[in-house]
């Protein structure tokens, strides 16, 4: 995969630029609660999340979801759609690659890997994603 | 406090009907429910209207007849049918009416619900992404639920199975052919471990229910069905709901989350008096198979991981110790939002009524002929974290 840092994020402040981005979450100021994305409120502070989690629930989306809103490629491929708990701080749902439509399992350790929303195209936007870990992100 | 009772039902069959717009199908139920009543348009007091996406209810005094009549338009996601009857309930229960009516109607256009992010706080990438798509939650929430409680994908499918079943009986239901549960197994995924028999669709229909104190009940000379709970709530912290990017870590996360459900329930049934164990036949939102499956233990009717056996031991048919979703529930009716808790109740009264045909459940009272059930219960559920529950008697 394309260094990370050239490449452009589907929206500000989802990710960290660092060469092995992060997720950025929302601390509640006053309660200590996290939230993904962080909200766009003083209320909240800004918190990279740790990159390391485990597969909380997931399905698999096995058909195009409608466009508008979906924006991704008009080729279809189907997609593990994982949540994934960040231990002590907050479960995020995203795109998991790199395990087959049917090898992965709750409780398995994955990573965070921000990936393409156009996997073909090298210009494409990248958007939150989580892979297995063990696997180069 | 006067109770109120349920006097008059009506309803446009689910499913698809061309040329005939929301609204048509919600005022033929409503008169529909009116002659079932025996009562006139003019006589009704009051009305509370639930749509989602077949506009205001209120415009069908067009059609009704400008009587002047006070109608108020309830727009509160799939609770939308439930708070418009609680709302109708309360009005007489204050002693300012005694009769007026509930009515849901709606048309969705075909496939997925058309959902944007802004209608729901959430930022646009959330949608370009591809996870402004209902489905996705429900699979994800029963596939941590199955492995946690020991529920397997057959009887997801026994679930559809009996919903195909039942809707065979129900003149008012979409899908009336049996489908067997090496069919709906076999099926293509739509969502893990959903096939697409799994999954209800969105579709078209209009319910009707006219409410009226006990003495107009009296009066009118109709069997009391006595609406002895109507609750709607919201979401407690740390639940799992629809269109979450992010969900609350919990220390001990080895239990259920909390739900509206659970506390749309434990006050209906604090209310009615009764127990879990006193209902003789229940409608659960069902629009998934796994919905009933959890929904089962979020009402109280079992323990989290029970399903599996009451499942296979055919606890929940018509013949069941605890009939579920006798007309076929969503799986079988389709979901027209507005609708879909008040066709609960509407079915809810035809078994109570006794009147229920090949579906009807017989009550546990009934060793000596054809007396229906006496208690049943309804609920619905939906995003952001709604719920609503009825409970009737007779």
């Amino acid at each position: 995969m394309p260094d990370g840092s050239e490449m452009r994020a589907i929206a500000e402040g989802l990710f960290t630029d660092e060469a092995e981005p992060r997720l950025i979450g929302g601390r509640d100021r006053e309660t200590g609660r996290i939230v993904f994305p962080c909200p766009p409120s003083a209320a909240y502070e800004p918190v990279a999340l740790s990159r390391e989690g485990t597969l909380w629930s997931y399905t698999v989306q096995r058909y195009r979801p409608k466009s508008p809103p979906y924006a991704g490629p008009e080729a279809f491929r189907p997609w593990i759609v994982a949540y994934v708990e960040l231990p002590g701080e907050v479960i995020v749902e995203a795109p998991l690659h790199g395990v087959g439509l049917d090898d992965a399992r709750i409780g398995m350790p994955v990573r965070f890997a921000p990936a393409p929303l156009h996997p073909d195209d090298p210009e494409s936007v990248l958007i939150p994603a989580f892979a297995a870990a063990g696997v180069p992100a | 406090m006067s109770d109120v009772c349920i006097v008059g039902i009506g309803i446009h069959p689910f499913g698809r009907t061309d040329g005939l717009s929301g609204l048509d199908q919600g005022v033929f139920a409503v008169r529909q429910a009116l002659a079932d009543a025996g009562v006139e348009w003019p006589q009704v007091q009051f009305a509370y209207g639930a749509s989602d996406a077949a506009g205001n209810p209120d415009t069908m005094v067009d059609r009704l007849g400008l009587t002047g009549v006070q109608f108020i338009n309830v727009r509160n996601g799939c609770a939308a049918g439930g708070s418009a009857l609680f709302s109708g309930q309360m009005a007489i229960k204050s002693g300012e009416f005694d009769l007026g009516i509930a009515v849901g109607f709606d048309k969705h256009p075909r496939g997925a619900f058309n959902a944007l992010p802004s209608e729901y706080n959430l930022p646009d990438w959330y949608g370009e992404v591809g996870q402004m798509v209902t489905t996705q939650f429900f699979a994800a929430k029963i596939m941590r639920y199955m492995q946690m409680f020991g529920i397997s994908q057959q009887t997801l499918g026994r679930v559809a199975e009996k919903a195909f079943r039942n809707a065979v009986h129900a003149p008012h239901a979409w899908r009336r052919q049996p489908v067997s549960l090496e069919e709906i197994l076999e099926a293509p995924l739509v969502s893990d471990p959903y096939t697409k028999y799994m999954f209800c669709s969105p579709a078209e229909g209009g319910v009707a229910l006219v409410l009226a104190s006990e003495k107009k009940a009296r009066e009118l000379g109709k069997p009391l069905i006595r609406l002895k709970a109507a609750t709607m709530r919201t979401r407690p912290p740390h639940s799992f709901e629809v269109f979450a990017p992010s969900i609350d870590v919990v220390e001990d996360d080895s239990a259920p989350r909390g739900t509206a459900s659970r506390i749309a329930s434990a006050d209906a049934f604090r209310l009615a008096g009764i127990g879990p164990g006193d209902i003789e036949v229940a409608q659960l939102q069902d629009t998934e198979a796994g919905a009933e499956i959890m929904h089962m233990a979020e009402n109280g009717f079992c323990a989290d991981g029970e399903q599996e056996q009451w499942l296979a031991e055919g606890r929940t048919e018509i013949g069941g110790a605890l009939p579920v979703n006798t007309d076929g529930g969503c799986l079988a009716c389709g979901e027209p939002i507005g609708a879909s808790g008040l066709r609960q109740v509407y079915e809810n009264v035809v078994q109570l009524r006794g009147d229920g045909g090949g579906r009807q459940v017989q009550g546990r009272g009934s060793s000596h002929g054809s007396s229906g059930p006496k208690t049943a219960y309804s609920h619905v559920y939906g995003a952001p974290g709604v719920s609503a529950v009825t409970i009737l008697e007779r």
